[in-house]
C-alpha cells in the first residue's frame, strides 16, 4: 500500500475514526492491529521476516534485562561479603553473559537481513570471479523478494537492543507492546529509524482527539504530499530519461541529471518523512524529525548531521563508535602516534572506524557496488575536506571571508554540488558507467542545451518546468522561514481566511498539479526500496 | 581538570571550555573530536570511555566529562 495511493487514504480515514472513538487504553492495540494489516498488504509471507526480529529482539532483551536484574539482585545481597576484585569479577561475569545474548541476537537478525538482502549481489560477484577464471559453471540467481522495510525495522529493532544492553533502557515486559514499536505503519517503509526512548514515549499513551493537534499533522501530510506528487513525481520522469539513454545524454545533461536528481530525492524522501511524521502527530504521536533543511549545509559533514538523521546517529552511536574506542583500535592509535607522529597517527584510527562507517552505509542503501563506491566516495570527500583542514584555516586568516554572505552561499553552493556529484552513482547503478558520464562533463561541450530548449525534450512540457520552478521557489522560501521557527504555527496565527486560501490552495496545487496519469505511474518512494 | 581542559583546547583553541555546557547541543564538538578525546584522556588519565557512556549529557562540559572520568577511577 504505497502512501500515494487511494487505498492508503482510505485506510487512514478509516483509522482515524476508529482511533478517536475507542477508550484511549486501547488506541495502541488498534495501532498495531493496522500496522499489521499495512504490512500484510505488501504480501502475505512479507510479515514472517517483521514477526521474527521483532520476536528475536523481544526475547533478547528480556534476556539481557533478567541477568542485570540477577546481577543487582545478588550485588545488594552480598556486597558487603565481596572483595573489590570479587566484584569486578562478577560485574565482568554478568557483562560477559549479557553481551553473549546480544551477539547471538545480532548475529540472527543482521543475518536474515543479509541472507534476503545479499545472497544475490554474493552469488553475481561470485558468477564474476568464476567467468574470470574460465570456470564454466554459473550459479543461478536466488528468486526472492525484498520484505518491506526490512532495513528499516532491523536496524530500528537492533538500536532498542544495544540501548537495553548498555543499560540506557529498561527491556518492554509486554510483547505486543514492543511489536508495534517495530511495526508502527507511518515509518515502517522508509524510517525514519526511530529510538525507543523517543517513540516510546508517546506510542503507546492515550490520545483524545484534539482538533488542532490533528490538523496540525494532516498539514504536514498535505505539504509531504505536495513534495512529492507536484514535485519529485514530475522531476522523476525528466530524470529517467537522462539516466536510461545515458549514451544520448552526455555532458551538460549529466549536469542538469544531477540537478535534477538533486530535487526530485529530496522532494521524494522528505515528503514521505513529511506524511510519516504529519500521520504520526495526527495520531499523537511524537516521531523525531530527519531532516534539518540538509541543502542549506555548508559541508559535507554537516549535510550529513543534517540529512536522514536517524541512520546518520545511528551509524555514528552503533557503528562508528564502538569501533573507534574499542581496545584495539586504542592500542592502534597509540602504535600509530608513536610511529607516524602526533598528527597523522591521531587521525589514522578516526579515518579507519569512519570507511567502516561509509562501507556499512553505502552497503545498507543497496546489495551493489554503486552503493558502495557511493559510501566510500562520501568518506574520501570527508576525509580530504578533514586533511585540507590546515590549508582552510591558511586560506580564511589570508582573506576575511568567513561569515560574509556571498561565501557562505558559495559553500552551500559547493556542497550541493559535490553531492549531487556524488548521487551519480545511485543515477546510473554501474560504477564504470558513473565515472564515464561524470568525464563528459569536462570533454563534451554541449553547454548549449541549457538555452537551446533541447531540455524540452526529456518529457516534461514547459508548463511542467514553470511548476517544477515554482514548487522549488515555495520549497526554498518555506525552508528560509523555517530556520526562524515552525511556518505552521505562523500560518496558524493568520486570519482565518488567509489560511483557509494557504492550505486549500495547497490542496488544489496537489490535486491539479500532482503528476498522476499517463505518463506517470504511481511511483514508489525512493527511499522505499532500502 | 586542568589536564582534561588542554586535551579540549587542543582541539579548538578558540572555545571557553571551561564555561561553555552546550558542547554537543551546539555542535561545538563532533564525532570525531568526541574519539579524539577519548583516546587522549584513556592515555592521560588511563581510565577507557566506552561506546555506551558517549551521550550528550556527558559530553555537553568540562566538568561532566571530568566527573564521568572519576567516576570511571572510581568505578569497582
Amino acid at each position: 500500500m504505497l502512501f500515494t495511493s487511494y487505498e492508503f487514504i482510505g485506510f487512514l480515514l478509516l483509522l482515524f475514526l476508529l482511533y478517536y472513538l475507542l477508550p484511549g487504553r486501547h488506541q495502541w492495540k488498534l495501532l498495531l492491529g493496522a500496522s499489521w494489516l499495512f504490512y500484510l498488504s505488501a504480501g502475505p509471507g512479507m510479515i514472517l521476516y517483521l514477526l521474527a526480529v521483532t520476536a528475536a529482539v523481544y526475547l533478547a532483551a528480556r534476556r539481557i534485562g533478567a541477568i542485570g536484574a540477577a546481577h543487582s539482585a545478588y550485588m545488594a545481597q552480598h556486597r558487603a561479603e565481596l572483595s573489590r576484585e570479587e566484584r569486578r569479577a562478577l560485574k565482568d561475569a554478568a557483562k560477559k553473559r549479557q553481551r553473549r545474548v546480544l551477539l547471538a541476537a545480532l548475529l540472527l537478525d543482521l543475518g536474515i537481513l543479509a541472507v534476503v538482502k545479499y545472497t544475490n549481489f554474493a552469488i553475481s560477484n561470485l558468477n564474476s570471479l568464476l567467468h574470470l577464471f574460465r570456470g564454466k559453471g554459473q550459479l543461478s540467481l536466488w528468486n526472492i523478494a525484498l520484505p518491506m522495510g526490512i532495513s528499516f525495522y532491523t536496524f530500528q529493532a537492533l538500536s532498542y537492543l544495544i540501548d537495553v544492553y548498555r543499560g540506557v533502557v529498561e527491556p518492554e515486559r509486554d510483547f505486543f507492546r514492543f511489536a508495534l514499536f517495530t511495526s508502527f505503519f507511518p515509518q515502517l517503509v522508509q524510517g525514519p529509524i526511530s529510538r525507543y526512548k523517543d517513540l516510546s514515549e508517546t506510542l503507546w499513551g492515550e490520545h483524545p482527539f484534539h482538533g488542532p493537534t490533528v490538523a496540525r499533522g494532516l498539514q504536514r501530510v498535505l505539504w509531504g504530499y505536495f513534495k512529492k506528487l507536484v514535485i519529485a513525481d514530475r522531476m522523476l520522469v525528466a530524470v529517467n530519461a537522462l539516466i536510461r539513454n545515458s549514451g544520448q545524454y552526455t555532458g551538460a545533461y549529466v549536469f542538469a541529471g544531477m540537478l535534477f536528481y538533486a530535487l526530485e530525492l529530496y522532494a521524494d524522501f522528505t515528503g514521505g518523512i513529511d506524511v510519516t511524521i504529519g500521520v504520526a502527530e495526527a495520531l499523537g504521536i511524537r516521531v523525531r524529525e530527519n531532516f534539518l533543511r540538509p541543502y542549506f549545509s555548508k559541508s559535507i559533514k554537516e549535510y550529513w548531521r543534517r540529512w536522514h538523521i536517524s541512520m546518520g546517529t545511528w551509524f555514528t552511536d552503533y557503528v562508528f563508535y564502538p569501533v573507534s574506542v574499542c581496545k584495539p583500535m586504542l592500542r592502534l592509535n597509540k602504535f600509530a602516534r608513536a610511529h607516524l607522529g602526533e598528527k597523522l597517527g591521531k587521525r589514522l584510527p578516526v579515518y579507519l572506524s569512519s570507511f567502516a562507517v561509509w562501507l556499512a552505509t553505502g552497503i545498507w542503501h543497496g546489495a551493489s557496488w554503486n552503493f558502495v563506491a557511493w559510501g566510500l566516495g562520501n568518506w574520501a570527500v570527508i576525509m580530504l575536506s578533514q586533511e585540507l583542514e590546515p590549508l582552510y584555516g591558511r586560506f580564511h586568516r589570508r582573506f576575511q571571508v568567513a561569515g560574509k554572505s556571498w561565501f557562505k552561499l558559495f559553500q552551500v553552493v559547493r556542497t550541493v554540488l559535490l553531492m549531487s556529484a556524488l548521487r551519480l552513482f545511485d543515477c546510473y547503478r554501474d560504477v564504470p558507467l558513473t565515472f564515464r558520464m561524470f568525464g563528459s562533463l569536462f570533454t563534451v561541450r554541449n553547454w548549449a542545451v541549457f538555452f537551446d530548449g533541447s531540455l524540452l525534450n526529456l518529457g516534461l512540457a514547459p508548463m511542467d518546468f514553470t511548476i517544477l520552478g515554482l514548487g522549488l521557489l515555495l520549497l526554498t522560501g518555506v525552508s528560509l522561514l523555517q530556520r526562524k521557527g515552525s511556518v505552521r504555527d505562523r500560518i496558524a496565527v493568520l486570519p482565518y481566511p488567509l489560511r483557509f486560501v494557504l492550505w486549500f490552495g495547497l490542496f488544489l496545487a496537489v490535486l491539479l498539479m500532482g503528476a498522476y496519469g499517463i505518463g506517470y505511474d504511481e511511483s514508489q518512494f525512493i527511499y522505499n526500496q532500502f | 581538570m586542568e589536564e582534561l581542559l588542554d586535551i579540549l583546547r587542543s582541539l579548538h583553541p578558540e572555545v571557553d571550555f571551561a564555561r561553555r555546557e552546550d558542547l554537543i547541543d551546539s555542535k561545538i564538538l563532533d564525532s570525531f573530536d568526541i574519539v579524539s578525546i577519548i583516546s587522549e584522556v584513556e592515555e592521560r588519565f588511563g581510565v577507557v570511555i566506552t561506546a555506551e557512556k558517549i551521550l550528550p549529557e556527558n559530553f555537553n562540559s568540562a566538568g561532566a566529562l571530568y566527573a564521568l572520568i572519576q567516576a570511571l577511577e572510581d568505578e569497582d
